[in-house]
């Protein structure tokens, strides 16, 4: 509501029409100024300022809400009390049903692009497409079979997305639909693919979705993936402002008032030598663990991390899997060892293993060379 | 002082200057009606201005002279207040300890981390915690959570609202036997319906928000804890112009402190990290660079240590610089399990 009108909120008649007189329009143009600044500008006494800041100050904010009713409002209006299952038994668990609405989870794990990479890590990298595609058919079936009946984005910035692996998800997973006549046309149909090619046109689609997300049933976002949008656009030197300092509010309102769960992939790059994790008042010690090679770290820095809500890890250790929540305001950081049988991924133990201290973000990558996808 | 530099408008600073009153000393024998005459103004707003200029005068004599000044405080009378101060309790004994017995009201108190250290749990821990009832050593208050990053899960606060309820049940069966039987245990929908949640969605609303506080804890008085989660969120994007954004958070922060004052609420303001660079090598350290670094009276940073979760006392005028590990669990903030009261001092 920054762009109220200060015209619109009631203000005295005489001190509107300065405001209006001095070009402050709105909320925002008045509330950035001080109070002295006000004064100077508007030429009038500081009771008068105060009494008219209070005033645009209170118009302005937003209502509140006391907990309690807003919890009752979720279970009411929102279907599966506001999440989408993944299916993972251990995992819905811990994070309360699923994938949740109105907050972005990410999902971490290695690219799986570039030609040298492909052979090593590509198994990896598709463990995650395969993830959200499988969401992806998740959000589109009909209620009656636990999905949202719904429509989704997928926007697919590493071109990785295929059709075709999408049905064969579909039908190893949901036989009973998929073979149904016209189903798999009719599900398929609901999955809208943006391919952008740069962040200009990715910023251009994230504000077309937000007209589409008004008008089209769409239950779920997928972007995949966050960081190859910035890799190639990074500057030298550290920037000033973070270049994805608009998508991450943007993408946060979007999911917050359409009440979608949003999911997006971030990759992983080798940790730098120079990687800092302590304060300056910890000294200059450096943490021993784990050996540099092995040790990856998540692509997008510390300004992402702080935005997301949930952030699964996927990692390999000692030849087995995991799935790590590592980051997540109402679970303590589990790390789920899986497999990848022939019906899709399969939990091998649903209570999951607590963690501690810094395993929880390390991202461990050892002994990837068994090949997990069938 | 000179009349340029006192709080009055334009106009009227140009009528004074144009009339001869350079200097706010020269008002100081003036009659209300001898200075409308001159000016030419009405003499309600001739009044206007003495009062205004008074107070200004008024409180820049205070550095000079000791005389007993209204709205000052002896530093007897703080130390009394600062020991009857009220502090909410983290859940956990050894944060507690560090900060004194807990997070103290009428202060700013600042904490940061890394993310998924816990800094929106805490939050969520204190928004419950300060509604624990006088009788169970509480304040029986009420709570303001802001929400500028959507981080926070309606679950999670009744899952901690439920573990708050279970250990008062707890507490008042070991320790008072027979006393209260009749009591009935605070459900957590209770504890939910004492939380005042705001969803801030630009820089705009968060600055018109704190503003409105006032109003809102004069109308609401039983709220003893405003939270922030975060500061940073708004500020740190969609922002080209920097001195802006120092002058926004400078009036903020002031805001920020003079509610805790008035009110006697704690405000608890969550804060990012960033990296910076200082003496040859780069260092996390909370986001909104230096200037901001001074708006908060304490400031508590969240770290890991090893396989623990610590919380250290970066800043504080009355506390020693500690650490204690704490750790987060289903209930909420507890202490560490390993912990066998090693607290260090540094």
């Amino acid at each position: 509501m920054a762009n109220k009108l200060i015209s619109e909120m009631g203000l005295p008649k005489s001190i509107g029409h300065i405001f209006a007189a001095r070009n402050i329009i709105t909320a925002k143009d008045a509330l950035s100024l001080t109070e002295f600044e006000l004064m100077e500008l508007l030429d009038v006494g500081l009771t008068q300022v105060t009494l008219a800041v209070a005033l645009i100050s209170e118009i302005a904010s937003p209502p509140y809400q006391t907990v309690q009713s807003l919890l009752e409002q979720r279970m009411q209006n929102e279907y599966l009390t506001g999440h989408l299952p993944t299916h993972l038994k251990g995992l819905d668990l811990a994070l309360f049903g699923g994938i949740p609405f109105g907050a972005l989870t990410e999902l971490v794990g290695p690219a799986g692009i570039g030609k040298t990479q492909v052979k090593k890590e590509g198994a990896d990298g598709l463990f995650w497409l395969q993830f959200c595609l499988k969401m992806s058919v998740l959000a589109t079936l009909p209620s009656c079979y636990g999905g949202l009946d719904g429509h989704v984005i997928y926007i697919d910035v590493e071109s990785k997305f295929s059709s075709r692996r999408l049905i064969e998800i579909g039908l190893n997973s949901f036989p009973e639909i998929f073979h149904l006549e016209g189903m798999a046309k009719e599900m398929a149909g609901r999955i809208t693919v943006l391919r952008p090619g740069s962040l200009s046109e990715f910023t251009e689609s994230l504000q077309k979705i937000k007209v589409s997300l008004l008008q089209n049933q769409v239950k779920l976002l997928v972007v995949d993936s966050m960081a190859a949008l910035v890799s190639g656009e990074y500057e030298q030197g550290p920037p000033r402002q973070h270049p994805l300092g608009w998508h991450i509010s943007f993408i946060k309102s979007l999911a917050e008032f359409s009440r979608i769960p949003v999911v997006m992939t971030n990759q992983v790059r080798s940790r730098s030598a120079t990687e800092i994790s302590n304060y300056s008042f910890q000294g200059e010690k450096r943490d021993d663990c784990g050996n540099f090679d092995s040790h990856l770290v998540a692509a997008l820095g510390i300004h992402w991390a702080h935005a997301v809500t949930i952030r699964l890890v996927l990692e390999s250790r000692s030849g087995k899997r995991f799935i790590k929540v590592a980051k997540s305001p109402m679970s303590p950081p589990l790390s789920f060892p899986f497999k990848i049988t022939s019906s899709g991924i399969l939990l091998l133990n649903d209570d999951g293993i607590e963690m501690s201290g810094p395993q929880i973000n390390a991202i461990d990558h050892q002994g990837h060379s068994d090949i997990i996808l069938s | 002082m000179e009349v340029l530099k006192s709080p009055l408008s334009a106009s009227q600073k140009g009528k004074l200057i144009s009339a001869g009153y350079t200097s706010i000393n020269l008002l100081s024998s003036v009659s209300p009606s001898h200075l409308a005459l001159e000016l030419k103004i009405s003499e309600a707003e001739a009044l206007e201005i003495l009062k205004t200029v008074s107070d200004g005068s008024r409180s820049e004599s205070t550095s000079t002279s000791c005389t007993i000044v209204k709205g000052a405080q002896s530093a007897w009378d703080m130390l009394q207040e600062e020991e009857t101060l009220v502090r909410i309790t983290t859940s956990s004994s050894d944060f507690d300890n560090i900060l004194g017995g807990g997070i103290s009201c009428k202060e700013v108190t600042e904490i940061g981390g890394v993310p998924g250290i816990g800094k929106t749990q805490l939050g969520i821990q204190l928004a419950v915690n300060v509604q624990i009832p006088f009788d169970y050593g509480g304040l029986g208050g009420k709570a303001i959570y802001i929400d500028t990053e959507g981080s926070f899960m309606v679950e999670r606060a009744l899952q901690i609202a439920e573990a708050c309820g279970d250990d008062m049940a707890e507490y008042s069966r070991l320790y008072r036997k027979g006393f209260h039987s009749h009591e009935v245990k605070i459900q957590p929908k209770d504890f939910l319906e004492n939380i005042f949640y705001f969803r801030v969605c630009s820089y705009t609303e968060q600055i018109a928000l704190i503003n409105y506080l006032d109003k809102f804890i004069t109308d609401h008085k039983d709220v003893k804890v405003v939270i922030i989660d975060s500061i940073t969120f708004h500020f740190r994007q969609d922002f080209d112009d920097m001195a802006l954004r120092t002058r926004l958070l400078g009036g903020m922060a002031l805001k920020l402190m003079k509610l805790a004052r008035k009110f006697g609420v704690a405000v608890v303001v969550l804060n990012q990290v960033t990296t910076k660079y200082s003496d040859g090598s780069f260092h996390l350290a909370l986001a909104l660079g230096d200037s901001w670094s001074h708006a908060s009276t304490n400031r508590i940073i969240l770290h890991w240590n090893g396989n623990e979760r610590y919380a250290y006392i970066d800043k504080s005028p009355s506390l020693r610089s500690a650490s204690a590990p704490y750790s987060v669990t289903g209930k909420g903030i507890r202490d560490s399990p390993s912990n066998n009261k090693r607290i260090k001092n540094i």
